[in-house]
């Protein structure tokens, strides 16, 4: 059989270069020939279409294609998506770009941007917004800034995320509006119930606390991002605030590692409010005993000041972004404004239960009659990107670090203010080195 | 000279791939832990600073990397004793004379070690299921609390480590059987007809001869397992709270996930210190029991 194909292919060569091929040939491999036309007529099909390379992370990755027949019946457009768990996903698109192996266009959690961008990996996308069917306006305006670096956009917003207050209502009967009301609203749980705690506020996270700080109007970093600005007054009376909460015992020491179970422990009343994002809103009907059904809520974040109100929440989520690197960046747009849709939004609300970007989604049935969701819809007009520099998340961790100290008395809180101040600026000497290398050019 | 150009002449080969493989990418790598490689010189080459030692100097400061440092030791002395004494028993138990199916034994001892961790780990991963898994149903069947292994900070490394000599004593069995079966036949005669009963011949003889290969397989379990990455990256990521961060794992943190390079090239060369003198002190301690 091989040796026969030797041949025939050698005839094959033979009879093409003379023009000619022989009825006996033909007849004796005419399987052969067959085979041939076969394999001819698949690979010169696709090459008439186009090819995206997509990278998804984790369960959103996996779901996504569910979305994309739709997409390839209407633009002829054909999209491989490769899944990346999330865990992996920061050093595979980071050694992506190094290898010169970036898919066109990805999935990316919103944080990442600036760094992503620091190294040159993005593709600005503002001058393909000016003739969009995406527009800014339909955005909440915290989320769209985290894809802004320096005035240029270079992500569109996909799903969001944010953290509000889950509470129970049998507990804490009316949300708290105020820092105030809230501290009354935890000093009431405390009395009604001595041996369990109001909140529970890991230690080992620095969300709550940058959250607190978001909310009192606290930048963080300085404008240019080159210095930590945490012994601002408005840093130093969050941070305040939220030690206070653990020296009042409204609040208990521990990392959630050593929360077994909250769900447990938010049934049994443990503890009656906790800071979370919307994925909990699934986690909470499925986990939660019956009996705890209709005995919680959700509300927007509190503010310092009832004029506030509500008070910032932090602006996560994921984004879309087309790599510099790629060649087919217009097909690559094409499905981005595809995923943008409303309709597009929706069906992926309902295969992920993550939150739309668009806010003509939050409109449609199935998101706007599900009461969990409207303090999330409230909230996501009030939240602020966290500061947009490469080391955000390595700043981060001394917030809780420090705070953990404060709270277990080891700081007091102006040492601690100092002490993040002294670590960010170390941790940003290199970029300030940088910046005045740039300006220097 | 002309003996000496042949000599020069067979060994080339060898030396340009130790030139190429080795020496050359380990020289490159200490030029990079003198630099402030990061993601900025990604973006562009003039980024690079040569900072001499701060790299050095912070990681030495840096507590996670000591966190990492001791859950490497812990790691190693408490896993490379007990998989060389495993291997010990279980070549022993294939040795024996009265044990039937010798090959088979020693093909089921040994296929761990050819099996690729990214699939054992899934089936590890269903035995220490805190609810399901098969260890705590065991536990439970004698009256004892089922233990979260992998998720209590406590318990990660004891499965890591438990999961690690599975995997890896194989391949010391295999060494320990070499090396068993090159022991005279007469000693053990000798020793019967002195009157050894079985554990003073193991004592007396077996033992002793042995001692070589204890330099051996001690040597290379300890290379090995100071060098643990594969079994936290797939099982635990380096969590809960950090309880399996090894030196390995922190460096490949440092650098393909934040690409901090230059910093990663120093924890590789502290790493090499690390190893050298391990072997070092192993090789001088060993040398004056045997």
């Amino acid at each position: 059989m091989n040796e026969e194909f030797r041949i025939s292919n050698e005839e094959l060569r033979k009879g093409r270069r003379q023009g000619i091929l022989h009825s006996k040939f033909f007849i004796r491999n005419s399987k052969f020939i067959f085979l041939l036309a076969l394999a001819f007529s698949c690979t010169i099909r696709p090459a008439h279409q186009e090819h995206l390379k997509f990278w998804g992370l984790g369960h959103e990755g996996e779901v996504v294609a569910q979305l994309l027949p739709e997409f390839t019946r209407r633009t002829g457009i054909r999209v491989d998506v490769q899944q990346i768990p999330w865990t992996a996903a920061h050093e595979k698109l980071l050694t992506a770009f190094v290898g010169d192996a970036t898919p066109d266009l990805a999935q990316m959690g919103n944080t990442w941007i600036p760094e992503f961008n620091a190294v040159g990996a993005l593709d600005s996308l503002s001058l393909r917004l000016a003739n969009s069917s995406i527009r800014e306006g339909d955005y909440f305006p915290g989320i769209w800034a985290t894809n802004v670096v320096d005035s240029v956009v270079y992500g569109i917003p996909w799903y969001v995320d944010t953290r509000v207050l889950f509470y129970r209502t049998d507990l804490v009967p009316n949300p708290p509006r105020t820092w105030d009301e809230w501290l009354a609203a935890m000093k009431h749980v405390k009395e009604r119930r001595p041996n369990s705690y109001a909140i529970l506020l890991p230690t080992n996270q620095w969300e709550e606390v940058t959250i607190l700080a978001l909310a009192n109007h606290a930048s963080l970093l300085n404008a240019d991002g080159t210095e930590g600005a945490f012994r601002d007054p408005r840093f130093v009376a969050a941070f305040r605030f939220f030690v206070d909460i653990f020296r009042r015992g409204f609040a208990q020491a521990v990392a959630n590692t050593q929360v077994a179970n909250v769900y447990q422990g938010f049934a049994q009343g443990d503890f009656a409010m906790y800071i979370t994002g919307p994925w909990n809103v699934g986690e909470f009907r499925k986990r939660l005993p019956p009996e705890m059904n209709g005995k919680w809520a959700t509300a927007p974040m509190p503010a310092p000041r009832a004029s506030d109100w509500p008070g910032m929440s932090m602006a996560g989520g994921s984004s879309l972004v087309i790599f510099r690197a790629s060649k087919k960046k217009d097909a690559a747009w094409k499905l981005i404004e595809f995923l943008s849709e409303p309709a597009q939004q929706v069906r992926f609300y309902e295969l992920t239960q993550d939150l739309p970007a668009h806010r003509e989604a939050w409109k449609m049935r199935g998101v706007a009659n599900d009461p969990p969701l409207a303090a999330f819809r409230q909230q996501l007009e009030h939240v602020a990107p966290l500061p947009r520099v490469p080391e955000w998340e390595q700043i981060a961790t001394n917030i809780y670090q420090d705070g953990e100290a404060t709270v277990r008395g080891r700081m007091t809180v102006e040492q601690a203010a100092a002490d993040l101040d002294r670590k960010a600026d170390h941790i940003l000497a290199k970029r300030r080195w940088v910046l005045a290398r740039m300006r220097g050019q | 000279m002309n003996e000496r150009r042949a000599a020069i002449l067979f060994l080339a080969p060898a030396l340009a791939v130790i030139l190429l493989f080795f020496l050359i990418p380990v020289g490159a790598s200490l030029l990079l832990s003198l630099t402030d490689f990061d993601i900025y010189a990604l973006a562009d080459i003039h980024n690079i600073r040569v900072i001499a030692f701060r790299n050095y100097s912070e990681l030495l400061r840096n507590a996670l990397f000591w966190k990492a440092l001791v859950n490497t030791l812990y790691f190693t002395v408490v896993g490379g004793p007990m998989t060389v004494v495993v291997a010990l028993a279980a070549a022993l138990l294939v040795n024996a004379k009265v044990a039937r199916w010798k090959p088979l034994f020693r093909t089921v001892y040994f296929a761990p070690v050819v099996t690729t961790i990214v699939a054992v780990a899934i089936v590890w991963k269903y035995l220490y299921h805190p609810r399901y898994g098969l260890l705590n149903r065991g536990l439970e069947l004698i009256g004892i609390a089922p233990i979260d292994w992998l998720g209590d900070p406590k318990w990660a490394m004891p499965a890591i480590i438990l999961l690690a000599v599975w995997k890896n004593f194989g391949y010391t069995m295999i060494i320990f059987v070499a090396a068993l079966q090159g022991i005279p036949e007469e000693l053990y005669e000798a020793a019967r007809i002195d009157g050894a009963n079985t554990l003073q011949q193991f004592r007396h003889v077996t033992l002793p001869m042995l001692g070589p290969t204890f330099v051996f397989v001690g040597i290379i379990t300890a290379i090995g397992y100071l060098q643990l990455f594969p079994e936290p990256y797939v099982m635990t990521r380096g969590g809960p709270v950090y309880s399996t961060l090894s030196v390995v794992m922190l460096m490949y943190e440092q650098g393909f996930k934040w690409w901090n390079m230059g910093y990663a090239a120093a924890v590789a060369f502290i790493l090499f210190l690390f190893i050298g003198a391990a072997t070092l002190l192993q090789l001088r301690v060993q040398r004056r029991n045997v």
